[in-house]
């Protein structure tokens, strides 16, 4: 293994996973929290050939809207969104995601933001990729506490699609509709299946060979670095001090 | 007559126990005049999100100025959650309904229309229909076997938000901000704080007029250079990030959220 691939981060091999989720897209959203994937969009709108448009829900430098922020929602009710993101506090084995509170809702042990826009794009948008570093039997339960936005809907209910796989820091989980369950697709280097089974909190599938999941190319890795970094640090400061070494800025 | 304002005189606008309607930090929030408000001892809000909040939700549920607030999320992004909000919550020291960001467009819309509600696609099978018992699901009247979630129309008393430039006549330019024309338009009164005033008549230039909202939706106007500090202002300024985190810092304990609010917001007091 050469120098360079040794220092890859990990963050970089979970950008890379994301990117070759949302290839091919015609135009991939963004929404708030998600500096990862954000960087895979941008990392796919330099790679594909066709040229993916990418919006920030919250960065106009960054998106195409002029309709203000409903023209996303209005967008993606209409089938012009065709990838999103969502993470979760718990995501369950048959994708369910919980934004709103761990323990009863009315009485909650710890509450978070809230849906954004999870209960709608769950359903509008064909692709969904879930996505959530932390991977441990607290977020990846069997069954979430409070359903944010369901993983599977009844056939009478309108729905264009849903998630299509969830990304973690130890793995890729492919997700399959019909069974309303998740398959292991591939794990990430450095780590073991008897580890994601470890800290995996809902039952899953497993492949007979579970494959590791590739590095980014030395391409991939320039185009990170050089290019999409700068962009991040205006949008997600934190992630692009921590893993690009961007200082924050201060104006006050 | 001039609309323009005193910033504590335009916020005096914002009763108690008044339906407060602000947008998300990408559309302007009106920071400068938040802390007026708070200053000026506001209580018992309705406070509505369009469709999320940061800092602004955080500061006036923490104040205690808040008794309900309506929304999509509270939270900090990648910064972090919202410490006196997720406090309030636990404790039940605020009322929440929660909702998911079209939905907050799409009932604020019907009220720009006049409608009593709006249709959405989408949330079926979500608890948050259990939150929501004031949501209805139908059936589509022109469709079979087709459930579809109602949400009735969002009627703010007043809209607060901040914006590039006003007029002397009153009228706000707000650019590609276009969730304020929704506020200013389902809102009854509109307090606006603006970077800075505009000679002339923003309705006179046909590129300046597609993006103003006119005076009749707006009651008062205060001039507020850097008036969404800490949070970022289109490219006109960035966040703050520091600050944030310092405010975050500071707001995990109700002890140090007293402290920042001394620093910050009552600081005038001492000056």
């Amino acid at each position: 293994m050469s120098e360079a691939a040794l220092e890859i981060k990990p963050e970089e091999v979970l950008i890379a996973v994301v990117e070759r989720l949302i290839a091919g897209a015609r135009h991939v959203a963004v929404g708030a929290a998600s500096p990862i994937p954000a960087a895979a969009a941008f990392l796919a709108q330099r790679i594909s050939p066709d040229g993916t448009t990418v919006s920030l829900q919250q960065s106009p430098e960054h998106n195409l809207f002029t309709d203000g922020g409903r023209e996303l929602f209005d967008s993606a009710g209409q089938g012009r969104i065709d990838v999103f993101f969502f993470s979760g506090v718990q995501i369950d084995g048959s994708a369910n995601i919980n934004l709103h509170v761990v323990g009863d809702y009315a009485h909650p042990k710890a509450r978070f933001a809230g849906a954004y826009g999870s209960a709608y794009l769950y359903f509008t948008v064909p692709r969904i990729v879930l996505f959530r570093t932390e991977h441990s039997r607290r977020s990846l339960v069997e069954k979430v506490d409070f359903v944010s936005a369901p993983g599977t809907s009844p056939p009478h209910v309108f729905r264009r699609g849903g998630p299509v796989g969830l990304v973690t820091s130890l793995c890729h989980f492919a997700f399959d509709r019909a069974r309303a369950r998740f398959r292991l697709e591939s794990v990430h280097p450095g780590h073991s299946l008897e580890e994601v089974r470890d800290h995996t909190g809902f039952d899953f599938d497993v492949p007979e060979h579970v494959p590791m999941t590739p590095p980014p190319s030395p391409e991939r890795l320039r185009l990170l670095r050089e290019e999409i970094a700068p962009a991040l640090a205006a949008i997600y400061p934190k992630f692009a001090e921590r893993v690009f070494g961007i200082p924050l800025s201060q104006t006050g | 007559m001039s609309k323009l304002r005193e910033l504590d005189a335009a916020v005096a606008e914002i009763r108690d126990a008044s339906m407060l309607a602000v947008p998300a930090d990408y559309a302007g929030v009106a920071m400068a005049a938040t802390r007026a408000l708070i200053r000026g001892g506001a209580k018992s809000l309705h406070l509505v999100t369009l469709p999320a909040s940061s800092l602004q939700a955080d500061l006036l549920i923490g104040t205690g100025a808040v008794a309900t607030v309506e929304t999509s999320a509270v939270g900090f992004g990648e910064l972090g959650q919202a410490p006196r909000f997720a406090a309030a919550v636990r404790l039940g020291t605020i009322a929440i309904k929660d909702a998911t960001c079209p939905a907050i467009h799409a009932a604020l819309r019907a009220t720009e229309m006049g409608s009593p509600f709006a249709p959405l696609r989408g949330i079926i099978g979500s608890d948050l229909l259990k939150a929501r018992p004031d949501w209805k699901v139908v059936d589509n009247p022109f469709g079979e076997n087709d459930p579809i979630v109602l949400l009735p129309a969002i009627q703010p008393d007043v809209a607060l938000f901040h914006a590039p430039l006003a007029d002397r006549r009153g009228n706000v330019w707000v650019g590609r901000r276009r969730d304020l024309f929704t506020l200013a338009h389902a809102a009854q009164k509109s307090v606006v704080t603006v970077e800075k005033l505009y000679d002339g008549n923003l309705l006179d230039d046909e590129v300046m007029a597609a993006a103003t909202i006119p005076s009749f939706y707006v009651t008062a106007i205060a001039l507020a250079p850097r008036g969404a500090w800490p949070l970022k202002f289109g490219d006109l300024y960035p966040e703050d990030t520091r600050h944030i985190l310092e405010y975050l810092a500071l707001a995990a304990t109700e002890d140090g959220f007293r402290r920042y609010l001394d620093q910050y917001v009552f600081e005038r007091r001492a000056a």
